[in-house]
């Protein structure tokens, strides 16, 4: 099953292959990963995408936890979240019914087209990645040339905040005091 | 003297917050008396000539202890740390000089050991260069160390020394490794110890959750077949005493891991003698049947557990570790408890009910009867001979000499596990063995690390022919420096683990195990200004230990043993503990 990990890493230089070291080492495998600082340039957010059973996550977790400079690490997929990822896609599409289609497609998905040749388009789509992948998908018969996709980005719902920061309290509980 | 008005100047400038501005290599060497540090093990190069020179200055206020190898300077600081509980601190130049270092680092890391390694590092600029002894040290040890940095600004080196060994010694110890560019180390900046460390992430507890505590002590109150299974958790926390104690007062079986040998006193009747693969019978019948599983400081090691399917099926598994990510790992815990044994231990006994021993006692009477039983069933045992010496004999000899007092290293294989069999440690810190990674030239240097320690106290390096072979040059360090310390080579002329398993699994096919050519010792032990003994007829056996133990400086006993004695019991790889082929 996909989990969406939320890493909080004070920015430093070698965390992240730290981090990712972690994974290789144990032979996990890194979906997608993403890295930016937070309101604190201090601070790093990393929002990692991977895949498992509930054990082998539990304990991605408490490794990812036990490093030195991780100040916190959450498993999303535990509670009500947010998760967004960008695709930039390349399609090939001459003026005609094909470019119709791809533009449609974008609407249907609310995607931007942001640049066209005589043969081809970019469309920049944004959505969780079912609804990136669904597109991707759709476009492809059309003859995709190029993807790139950003990874995925997750932030708790507001509703969420309360009730996932006692979870983590009641782990804690459990776990360290 | 000269050393307590320098430290006095150092602290009046404190006092007087006009920080003394210092080169690096000074701050680092004040950085390491700020931490108790009086001894380290290293070997110069050209990226830590600096911080040699400011050695050199420091006129002896920082003991150094050459070694002859990188790798034996990393071992005698872990047998140093593991002796004295405190953190072990070695130095190495850059390049080549770190990557000698990292099986010693990884060995530390494996068991849990606190290190600070100083590694040299090329010029800042020269870094990516592919410069002249260049090494991404950081790189290459990452996964080997509990944490590590390269320090590229001199303004941060105080703060790193503060940090290294506040995270070497918290926690889960570890070891640490500190690179430093040789142009930082020239560099000058004002001196200020930090007086506090700051670490937002890292938070490391010592007491466990009293919830799950009290659940714990209701469950061991209640249990009928309860065990405890104890490790090096207890004596990185010097948890032995309340170990003890609890123990005693409701009556529980211990059974402890090769790495917690001496944590509870093997002569105690509580004692069930080590588990696992080379472990006692009756010890894992014991597990193999429990109701409850108390671990203690322990990781459920696969050389621990057999088959992890076969583990203990009726166990319910109460798991004491101060690292969540070793509750649970292996095998899954009812009742996981996160904190060091010692608080977690002391946190149990007060919580006692008044009149738990008695009612341990008389509740606990059939399950100490049964263990008795297997205790009878299939006891330690080995056929003495007249003719060759037995390794057993060899070790019961040895521990009548020492009567179980002696700090004793060992390296990985059938001497080890003989050891661990036959010699019963009284105490804590007087094992020290190479347990998670199994290093081979082990011993003989940790056993000196711990001499250096503890000058006056009976030091035994006990190692086989092969592992002796890949230190030994630290014949020269030991006798540099005038230790008293023991080599007893136990010399079967095989590799003789890997023959064992050779013989069971792959119908005897020896494959390159057999040492061919074996150096003299005795020579090799005079070659080194050291004294050599042989004994090769078990007649000859006490007379040589006797005389080798009292004869002062540096012995080295060759000790010919059975070529192909094996060592039982013996859990196969793969089977359950329950398996156990008796010999």
């Amino acid at each position: 099953m996909r989990h969406t990990l939320s890493i909080l890493v004070e920015n430093r230089f070698g965390e992240l292959s730290r981090i990712v070291g972690l994974f290789s080492a144990r032979g996990y495998n890194i979906e997608s990963l993403t890295v930016a600082e937070t309101l604190d340039p201090k601070i790093s957010r990393m929002t990692l995408v991977t895949a498992g059973n509930d054990q082998t996550i539990e304990q991605i977790t408490r490794q990812l936890e036990k490093q030195i400079r991780v100040i916190e690490a959450v498993d999303m997929t535990g509670f009500l979240h947010i998760e967004r990822e960008m695709a930039l896609i390349n399609v090939s599409a001459e003026a005609g019914p094909a470019r119709q289609e791809v533009v449609s497609l974008a609407g249907i998905f609310r995607a931007k087209v942001v640049d066209v040749s005589s043969d081809g388009i970019i469309v920049e789509a944004t959505g969780d990645w079912a609804k990136v992948s669904a597109l991707i998908e759709l476009l492809k018969p059309l003859g995709i040339r190029e993807i790139v996709r950003t990874g995925t980005v997750a932030i708790t719902r507001l509703s969420e905040r309360n009730a996932a920061q006692d979870v983590v309290q009641e782990i804690d509980e459990e776990m360290t005091v | 003297m000269a050393a307590i008005l320098e430290n006095k100047a150092v602290d009046d400038a404190d006092a007087r917050k006009i920080p003394m501005v210092m080169r690096g290599a000074q701050i680092l060497c004040e950085s390491l008396l700020r931490e108790g540090v009086d001894t380290i093990f290293g070997y110069p190069g050209g990226a830590v000539l600096h911080i040699y020179d400011e050695l050199h200055r420091m006129c002896g206020r920082l003991h150094h202890v050459l070694s002859r190898h990188e790798q034996g300077a990393i071992h005698m600081a872990e047998g140093y740390a593991k002796a004295t509980g405190k953190v072990g601190v070695a130095l190495v130049t850059s390049g080549p000089g770190a990557t000698n270092a990292v099986t010693g680092i990884a060995n530390a890391f494996m068991d849990s050991t606190p290190l600070v390694v100083i590694s040299g590092q090329v010029p800042r600029k020269m870094i990516g260069t592919d410069a002249f002894q260049e090494a991404d040290t950081v790189g290459i040890t990452r996964p080997c160390t509990k944490y590590n940095y390269l320090v590229k600004d001199i303004r941060d080196l105080a703060e790193v020394i503060k940090e290294a060994f506040y995270i070497a010694s918290s926690g889960r110890p570890g070891p640490v490794l500190v690179d430093i560019p040789k142009d930082v180390t020239a560099e000058t900046a004002p001196f200020v110890y930090p007086d506090r460390v700051s670490l937002p992430g890292y938070r490391p507890g010592l007491r466990g959750s009293l919830k799950q505590v009290k659940r714990a002590v209701e469950r061991i109150c209640q249990a009928r077949r309860p065990v405890l299974y104890v490790g090096g958790g207890v004596i990185h926390s010097n948890g032995s005493d309340e170990l003890l104690e609890l123990a005693e007062r409701l009556s529980l079986p211990v059974t402890p891991t090769l790495m917690g040998l001496g944590c509870f006193p093997s002569g105690h009747p509580r004692s069930l003698g080590m588990l696992g693969m080379h472990g006692t019978y009756w010890a894992n019948m014991a597990i193999s049947d429990s109701d409850l599983i108390i671990a203690l400081g322990v990781r459920f090691d696969d050389r621990v557990t057999g088959a992890l399917d076969k583990f203990a099926p009726n166990a319910e598994i109460i798991h004491i570790d101060i690292d969540p990510t070793s509750v649970s790992k292996n095998v899954r815990a009812q009742i996981p408890i996160v904190g060091d044994a010692k608080s977690v231990v002391r946190q149990m006994l007060d919580l006692l009910p008044e009149r738990a021993c008695e009612t341990s006692e008389s509740r606990l009477a059939d399950w100490w009867e049964q263990i008795q039983t297997w205790r009878e069933y299939a006891p330690l045992a080995y056929k003495n001979s007249d003719q060759v010496i037995m390794p057993q004999y060899l070790i019961e000899e040895l521990y009548g000499l020492t009567k179980g007092d002696a700090i004793i290293a060992t390296d990985v294989g059938q001497h080890q596990m003989w050891l661990a069999q036959y010699y019963p440690f009284n105490g804590p810190r007087q094992s020290l063995t190479s347990g998670g990674l199994g290093t081979m030239g082990f011993g003989f240097p940790a056993a000196l690390g711990a001499q250096i320690a503890f000058p006056n106290r009976q030091v035994i390096a006990f190692v086989g022919d092969g592992g002796f072979q890949m230190t030994a040059q630290e014949l020269a360090t030991a006798v540099q420096y005038k230790t008293n310390i023991k080599i007893i080579v136990m010399n079967n002329n095989y590799l003789g683990m890997v023959r064992q398993w050779q013989e069971i699994f792959y119908d005897g096919a020896y494959s390159h195990v057999n040492m061919e050519w074996l150096p003299d010792f005795v020579k090799l032990a005079e070659a080194y200004g050291a004294v050599g003994l042989r004994a090769t007829r078990p007649d000859q056996l006490p007379g040589v230990l006797r005389r080798g133990l009292a004869t002062p400086g540096v012995v080295v006993m060759d000790i010919l043993v059975s070529e192909e004695a094996s060592v039982y019991p013996m859990v196969p790889a793969g089977a359950g503990l329950k398996e156990m082929v008796l010999g």
